[in-house]
């Protein structure tokens, strides 16, 4: 227990110490909210702005992009680098290399949100959950979210044959899916087909589940299926969570393809 | 316990029709430093890789401290098995070229590595013995090529294990610090660890090694100690010297001493030039892997 929080400290250390990955993986849903809140000044209606409906969109983005893409292109990478192999040569218990990256995961997400929402609010005026029950819904979303993004990263980890191939194999991925899941577009004005694409995959729930938490309720007959449906995000999203363990545990590579 | 760290016989591993490893049978004596010696591509870097847990095998027999590999590899090469676990704890691994961790210090990852181990060494003093306390506190990725090797052997040892595999541990060394890692593996051995070595330096073969084996082919064709390995001890010496006219002379014998005693008293003592060589470590290896 005490080696995977050492394990998480380590890699939250690495982090930190990478100059660019925290500029841009910390400050990038941030940056993305400056922009868009810049261009989208008016209302959605009902008194709601714009940006009330964005930042649902980017706190999913930070998420995924915490929790998806920085796993998928960094285990590839490592596991190029030859340390995955080293840890392999160890006694270190095998599940003490997925807590750290879980923590550091964490760590980030947390910390992004907190920079995403105090910029939003500072600057756009954005309006913060009121109840107990919005806060709650919030902290669910988004941990499933997370989990879901976290474990999909380990998953797609196998997919990239070498490191510098990753982020080739997993940019597009993510960034097809935040056009069609409704993070830079309002969702239901996207082409039915397209929502239905989205509605495969986590981040539209991951929107739709912090949709309920921003926007009040009188929004929720606006949602495709008529309402926020939180039992339905619950349940797609914990479908991901379990299909990607099973992924993670049937298909991780510790070592690359030319070691055997 | 057995008095072997390591017995193989009759190993075999195919990497599609290709026979990497071919029927190979060796023995590593506990507290031994043993050596093997091969060209690129005879089957080294597999076998080893098999004896460490990396690798399956497709035939023969292997035990590596009374345990055998396969099962520490697993089905998919990471058995989760206790038995696994405590094997690693007693195997330390340095691999060819293996990955850094680019922004922690020198401290925070032998420490990290050393709470892998139950009986793990003081980081400070591991550090110190590969000669990197002054690197202590520097980030890996701006060790050089040999500090990085020196770190990574750090990694291999701090768990203290009984058997040491080191793959080509030295190359990017320069001579001096390839000196320093001979006293500190030598240092090792005397406090009874086993070491499996793989080089392309013969001199460092012949430095360190009890026992050398040669592969070739996937096959051990040769084991010894560097001085007999290949009849070296009886092989001809070369006896060389000058003549009078001040041309260099030299001849094969089987008894250098006679030749000697002989020239001394055509020239009626010193023998202008005179030297007196055997086949070098290196000579008698390449003879065996060209035939």
């Amino acid at each position: 227990m005490r080696l995977g929080l050492w394990q998480g400290l380590l890699e939250i250390k690495q982090f930190l110490r990478s100059r660019e990955q925290v500029m841009f993986t910390l400050a990038f849903p941030a940056i993305l909210i400056l922009v868009f809140g810049s261009i989208f000044t008016g209302e959605i209606g009902n008194g709601v702005k714009f940006t009330q409906y964005f930042v649902t969109g980017m706190i999913a983005t930070g998420l995924m992009t915490a929790g998806f893409q920085s796993l998928a292109i960094q285990i590839p990478q490592e596991r190029d680098r030859g340390v995955l192999k080293r840890l392999l040569g160890t006694p270190m218990p095998r599940w003490v290399y997925f807590a750290g990256k879980v923590l550091m995961v964490a760590f980030i997400a947390v910390l992004e949100t907190v920079i995403l929402l105090t910029v939003a609010t500072l600057l756009f005026g954005l309006d913060l959950p009121d109840t107990g029950a919005k806060w709650l819904t919030f902290l669910w979303v988004s941990a499933l979210g997370i989990t879901a993004c976290t474990l999909c990263g380990v998953a797609f980890s196998s997919l990239a044959r070498t490191g510098r191939s990753a982020p080739a194999v997993v940019t597009p991925v993510a960034l097809i899916l935040q056009f069609i899941s409704g993070v830079f577009f309002v969702f239901t004005s996207l082409p039915g087909w397209m929502q239905n694409v989205a509605s495969i995959f986590p981040l539209k729930w991951m929107c739709q589940g912090l949709r309920a938490v921003f926007l009040p309720e009188s929004f929720g007959p606006r949602e495709p299926g008529g309402s926020y449906d939180l039992p339905k995000v619950a349940l797609v999203l914990g479908v991901w969570c379990l299909v990607a363990l099973v992924l993670c545990l049937t298909t991780f590579r510790w070592t690359t393809k030319r070691d055997g | 316990m057995s008095d072997s760290a390591i017995e193989v016989d009759g190993l075999r591993k195919l990497y599609g029709d290709t026979v990497a490893v071919d029927g190979l049978d060796l023995t590593v004596r506990r507290g031994e430093i043993f050596a093997l010696l091969g060209p690129n591509g005879a089957g080294k870097t597999t076998t080893v890789e098999i004896l460490e847990g990396y690798r399956r095998r497709d035939g023969g027999r292997v035990s590596v401290l009374g345990i055998d590999p396969a099962v520490v590899h697993g089905k998919r090469g990471t058995s989760t098995d206790p038995t696994a676990r405590r094997w690693r704890e007693r195997v330390g691994i340095v691999l060819q070229g293996t990955g850094e961790f680019d922004e922690l210090t020198v401290g925070e990852v032998v420490t990290h590595f050393a709470r892998f181990y139950p009986g793990a060494d003081d980081p400070a003093r591991v550090i110190d013995r590969v000669g990197l306390s002054a690197k202590t506190r520097a980030r890996t990725h701006t060790l050089s090529g040999g500090q990085k090797r020196r770190l990574d052997v750090a990694l291999g040892i701090v768990g203290r294990p009984e058997l040491l595999f080191l793959d080509e541990p030295t190359t990017g060394f320069d001579p001096e610090a390839r000196r320093e890692f001979w006293a500190l593996i030598r240092d090792l051995a005397r406090g009874g660890t086993t070491v499996v070595l793989t080089t392309h330096y013969l001199q460092e073969a012949e430095a360190l090694a009890d026992r050398v084996g040669v592969i070739t082919a996937g096959r051990l064709i040769a084991v010894d100690t560097p001085q007999r390995l290949g009849d070296r001890d009886s092989a001809l010496a070369t006896v060389s010297w000058r003549t009078p006219e001040g041309s260099w002379e030299s001849a094969q014998s089987a008894t250098p001493t006679a030749l000697v005693a002989e020239l001394a008293a055509r020239f009626g003592g010193e023998v202008p030039g005179l030297t007196v060589s055997r086949p070098t470590l290196e000579d008698i290896y390449l003879s065996m892997i060209t035939t």
